[in-house]
């Protein structure tokens, strides 16, 4: 489960930063002058202490050779996690300079490591028994899988009925009802324990004071929704693959439960997405040898960062398993077997004309898709008047790239790193656009994060 | 996109617009239309809409190409090493406003290494990977003081990038030309057609860079057009002559001191009396030479002054400004600006054979010595004579160098700078031994960095001197700051000893001891950081 002496590049360790404010905090400590007795071991492992503003200095512990990602232990109070101290720790040791020698672990170090090994076997021999029973008796959860779909199932029709009267009275009125009507429908389809359609609502209500062009906005997105009532109201005529996609637009939760492929995964782009609950982190995933592409979520509530952190660049080993429904990009990473090292592949890269394609086509198996993650080979980033787009160097084809990403510091890096010249570049292509995430420029050079 | 209305096969409800004008009036108001026939109206409407929505998304083709951009002139230079390209993205991180603000305890101002990584990697030759240019431009136009050795650095491709971007325009501006590169001398068609048709501020960079490749050229090319100059012009290019003055300037000169604006005389004057083989500088040595003498009649010889008594065409001519500002006598006035543009050489012949330092030390008579030492500091400051700013600073350990005396403290410290980097550190180290702290921080400021040996150790010991006086580090936080950006990194390892909290004596400020092991502890720190640059961009291999 380890690997000797692969040690991270900067990028990689500020990537595991929680916030922005750690991230600076941790950048300062990442100088020899803090720290004393800091070290590392051939598995991984790197300690050190570092002074601050007590008496005592601040033990810091790191195993970053865990295939399961990193961990650490700090002695400092902070509660954010990774703490500024491992963030610094591990930008010294990732800088190369010598202030973080190998050697022989110092006891209290020792102890931790001991300790996570144990637990670690403990696992291994009781692991798999626990953690997939479920609890409770099976005849009472499908009594309660049975209640969940009569309600979400009246929560439909009654939004169906919402949205008929809405095109009975006609859009222009919905300028005026405003923001209220569609808050309530939402919180309707909450009680109604329908969290997907309750999400669709709210996204509804914002779109009369989007700009130019909302009333086609606005019903493409109630015909979309009507569509997913319908899908639900009908989901046992449906394929068993579509019926999976419509209960998991629902807002039902589905499990991973597809067979586990294992490859070596390639990380793509990760970036986070907030709301005022939760942060989302998607991880995008490319496994060479079956050319997949899977997306991966991690979740963090409360303002804390989603405990899932694999670094843009970095590949490993290991199996996941895919979600239920069609078209369903989304897995759930299993085991894995090595820890994430520096790679040297890219995906193989699609034309603008076959990316649109692409799309289209993942549309037939999820029609609610708003995009499809692609690799764009050989395309040169073009100012277009106000808009920019990615323009194939072989061709006369271009995508737009998505305007809300034309304020974006991404856009300049990925202008910078082209510089004129065609690069390599991953994002999700849809029908608002292309947002670029992870950019490689012509020749060797490593992947540059975008978002 | 373009959202191709997919054109094979036929439409289930009506076309795309009319399902959207039919939605956005209502049902209510439109008769059912034919394909609508045995259902509910806004239900067909909504199944038609869903469908054409899916096909119209479905049938979303690529656009076509705009025009690409021109590529980016290549870079040249060799990448930086990977450690440099990291560290070089935590100094751009670390922009003002996202750290907490507040009190900066042990960490470095990592902002404040920006300039100094900048000038290593610009003297190593190296590039910025591409991706650091709009952080770098952004840093940039933050800190106009960072500019031209972030846009050194940043090369070719920012300035591609800066086109493209309005809040990168001052990239384009700062850069001579736009950017585009200007004609040499050894392209003098080019040159000449830009300085006859180029605005105001492409002709001034097309003076300066000819003058920095070919003083004479650009004087040449400046004569071509001098006579039908505006005067505010004709003063701008008169003082890019500044750099690369020769004696070959000097008939050129000459003629600019019958100027019809004064302000361009004056600046002529200026120029011609840092020549000291010029005609000018000869007649202001006469002048000066007759207002100061050696007065032998005395125990001990002194200097007298006879200031003139009248400012005559001639002096006028020279550029010795007839009307003293408010408060100044005008007599005094004169002879100041006479001794300022009289050659320091002649002094020595004038005042019986005597050095520098001989005639610094002779009394003045009649409180003439402020007024005589004072031009003479200036002179030497235009003149760049070592000779005599040695001989005006004195002795550092002096008790007037520290005081309030002839010569100010912004004065000392351009006459520091005449003199080689050595001697001004050991000069200023002297300083400091004696007058600890509280002055240097000017003096400090034009020493070269790194520090040298003794001019670092003058500066720590002082520092910790300060501390056992039981004062606060922030009454030093200049000079703190200073040591941080300046004190040579090899020193770290000596000021380890301070970074403990010390215990306090008796009369100390409460608290005080702790602030100074932190402050120390930034110190050492940043100077820690300091060497791990250099180290980087040698592409030092770790152990």
């Amino acid at each position: 489960m380890t690997q000797q002496g692969v040690r991270w590049t900067a990028d990689q360790v500020l990537a595991l930063a929680p916030d922005a404010a750690s991230r600076t905090a941790g950048s300062k400590l990442g100088a020899a002058g803090p720290w004393s007795e800091a070290g590392s071991s051939d598995e991984g492992t790197v300690w050190g202490l570092c002074r601050g503003s007590g008496s005592r200095p601040y033990q810091t512990v790191i195993d970053s050779a865990d295939s399961t990602g990193p961990a650490y232990k700090c002695s400092c109070p902070s509660r954010k996690f990774p703490c500024k101290h491992a963030l610094g720790l591990l930008l010294l040791w990732a800088g190369e300079d010598g202030s973080v020698p190998r050697g022989p672990a110092p006891d209290w170090a020792e102890q931790w490591m001991e300790g996570r090994r144990e637990r670690a076997e403990e696992k291994g021999t009781t692991g798999g028994a626990s953690g997939t029973a479920s609890p409770g008796d099976p005849e009472a959860a499908r009594r309660r899988a049975q209640r969940r779909a009569e309600r979400i199932t009246a929560g439909a029709a009654e939004l169906e009925q919402r949205l008929a009267d809405l095109l009975r009275g006609g859009l222009a009125s919905a300028e005026q009802a405003g923001y209220g009507m569609w808050e309530e429908t939402a919180a309707r389809m909450v009680d109604a324990q329908a969290p997907g359609l309750a999400a669709r609502v709210r996204e509804l209500g914002a779109i009369p004071s989007s700009g130019p062009g909302w009333p086609v906005r606005l019903l493409e997105e109630c015909a979309l929704l009507h569509l997913l009532d319908q899908g639900w109201l009908r989901r046992e005529r449906l394929p068993d693959d579509l019926a999976a996609t419509v209960r998991s637009r629902v807002g039902l939760p589905g499990s991973a439960d597809g067979p586990s492929v294992r490859d070596r995964w390639l990380v793509l782009a990760q970036y986070d997405t907030a709301d005022t609950r939760l942060t989302t982190r998607r991880i995008w995933l490319y496994g060479a040898e079956t050319d997949r592409t899977a997306l991966l979520l991690s979740y963090g509530a409360g303002g804390r960062a989603p405990e899932l952190t694999l670094p843009v660049g970095l590949a490993f080993e290991a199996e996941v398993s895919a979600y239920p429904g069609a078209g369903q990009l989304r897995a759930a990473l299993g085991e894995r077997f090595t820890p994430p090292a520096p790679a040297r592949t890219r995906p193989p890269g699609l034309t603008a004309s076959q990316a649109a394609a692409r799309f289209g086509e993942a549309l037939r198996s999820d029609p609610w898709l708003d995009s499809h993650p692609v690799t764009l080979a050989r395309v040169i980033p073009t100012p277009d008047g106000d808009t920019w787009q990615l323009a194939d160097a072989d061709g006369d084809c271009a995508l737009p790239i998505a305007s809300s990403l034309l304020s974006r510091p991404g856009l300049w890096r990925l202008a910078a790193l082209s510089g004129g010249a065609p690069v390599t570049v991953f994002g999700e292509c849809g029908h608002r656009g292309f947002t670029p995430l992870t950019a490689w420029p012509e020749g060797a050079g490593e992947p540059v994060s975008l978002c | 996109m373009n959202t191709t209305p997919a054109s094979a096969g036929a439409p289930v409800g009506g076309s795309w617009e009319e399902l959207v004008t039919m939605a956005l009036l209502g049902t209510e108001r439109r008769p059912p239309p034919a394909w609508a026939a045995g259902r509910e109206a806004p239900v067909a409407l909504l199944d038609a809409a869903a469908v054409e929505t899916l096909r119209r998304r479905a049938g979303v083709r690529a656009a076509r190409a705009a025009a690409r951009p021109e590529p980016a002139a290549p870079d040249p230079r060799p990448g930086l090493p990977p450690a440099a390209a990291r560290r070089l993205t935590t100094l751009l991180a670390d922009r003002p406003g996202t750290g907490g603000g507040g009190r900066r305890g042990t960490a470095p101002d990592l902002m404040e290494l920006l300039p100094q990584w900048l000038a290593l990697a610009n003297a190593r030759g190296f590039a910025p990977p591409p991706e650091s240019l709009p952080a770098l431009l952004d840093a940039a136009r933050g800190r106009t003081d960072l500019r031209p050795a972030a846009l050194a650095f940043a090369g070719p491709r920012a300035l591609w990038l800066a086109r493209l971007n309005p809040d990168w325009r001052f990239a384009l501006r700062s850069l001579p030309g736009g950017g585009t590169a200007l004609p040499g001398p050894e392209d003098p068609g080019r040159a000449q057609q830009l300085w006859q048709e180029g605005l105001f501020a492409e002709r001034v960079a097309l003076l300066t860079s000819i003058r920095a490749q070919d003083p004479g050229a650009a004087r040449e090319l400046l004569a071509t057009t001098w006579a039908t100059e505006r005067a505010e012009d004709r003063l701008m290019f008169l003082d890019s002559l500044r750099s690369g003055l020769c004696a070959a300037d000097e008939p050129f000169l000459e003629r600019a001191l019958a100027d019809r604006s004064r302000n361009v005389r004056a600046t002529a004057a200026e120029l011609l009396s840092a020549l000291p083989g010029s005609a000018l500088a000869a007649r202001m040595a006469a002048r000066a030479g007759s207002c100061v003498a050696v007065d032998r009649t005395r125990g001990t010889p002194s200097i007298v002054v006879e200031a003139p008594h009248e400012c005559d065409a001639s002096m006028e001519r020279d550029g010795v400004v007839p009307k003293a500002p408010a408060g100044r006598g005008e007599r005094s006035w004169w002879l100041g600006q006479l001794v300022e543009a009289a050659p320091l050489g002649t002094w020595s012949r004038r005042l019986g054979g005597r050095t520098p330092e001989e005639i610094v030390a002779l009394p003045v008579s009649d409180d003439w010595q402020s007024e005589l030492h004072a031009a003479w500091c200036r002179a030497a400051v235009r003149q760049r004579d070592p000779g005599w700013s040695r001989a005006l600073l004195g002795a550092p350990s002096a008790p007037e160098a520290g005081g309030p005396g002839a010569v100010s403290l912004a004065e000392r410290s351009k006459l520091l700078a005449t003199l080689g980097s050595a001697e001004r550190a050991e000069w200023v180290a002297g300083f400091i031994a004696t007058h600890g702290l509280s002055e240097a921080f000017q003096l400090l400021g034009v020493c070269a960095v790194p520090w040298a040996g003794p001019l670092g150790r003058a500066v720590v010991d002082a520092l910790n001197i300060a501390r056992d006086a039981g004062s606060y580090p922030w009454s030093f936080s200049g000079v703190m700051g200073l040591a941080e950006r300046c004190l040579d990194p090899a020193e770290a390892g000596r000021l380890e000893g301070l970074t403990a909290v010390a215990d306090e004596p008796e009369n100390a400020a409460p608290g005080a001891g702790g602030y100074w092991a932190e402050a120390f502890q930034r110190l050492v720190t940043t100077l820690r950081l300091r060497a791990a640059m250099t180290s980087e961009l040698d592409g030092a291999q770790p152990r």
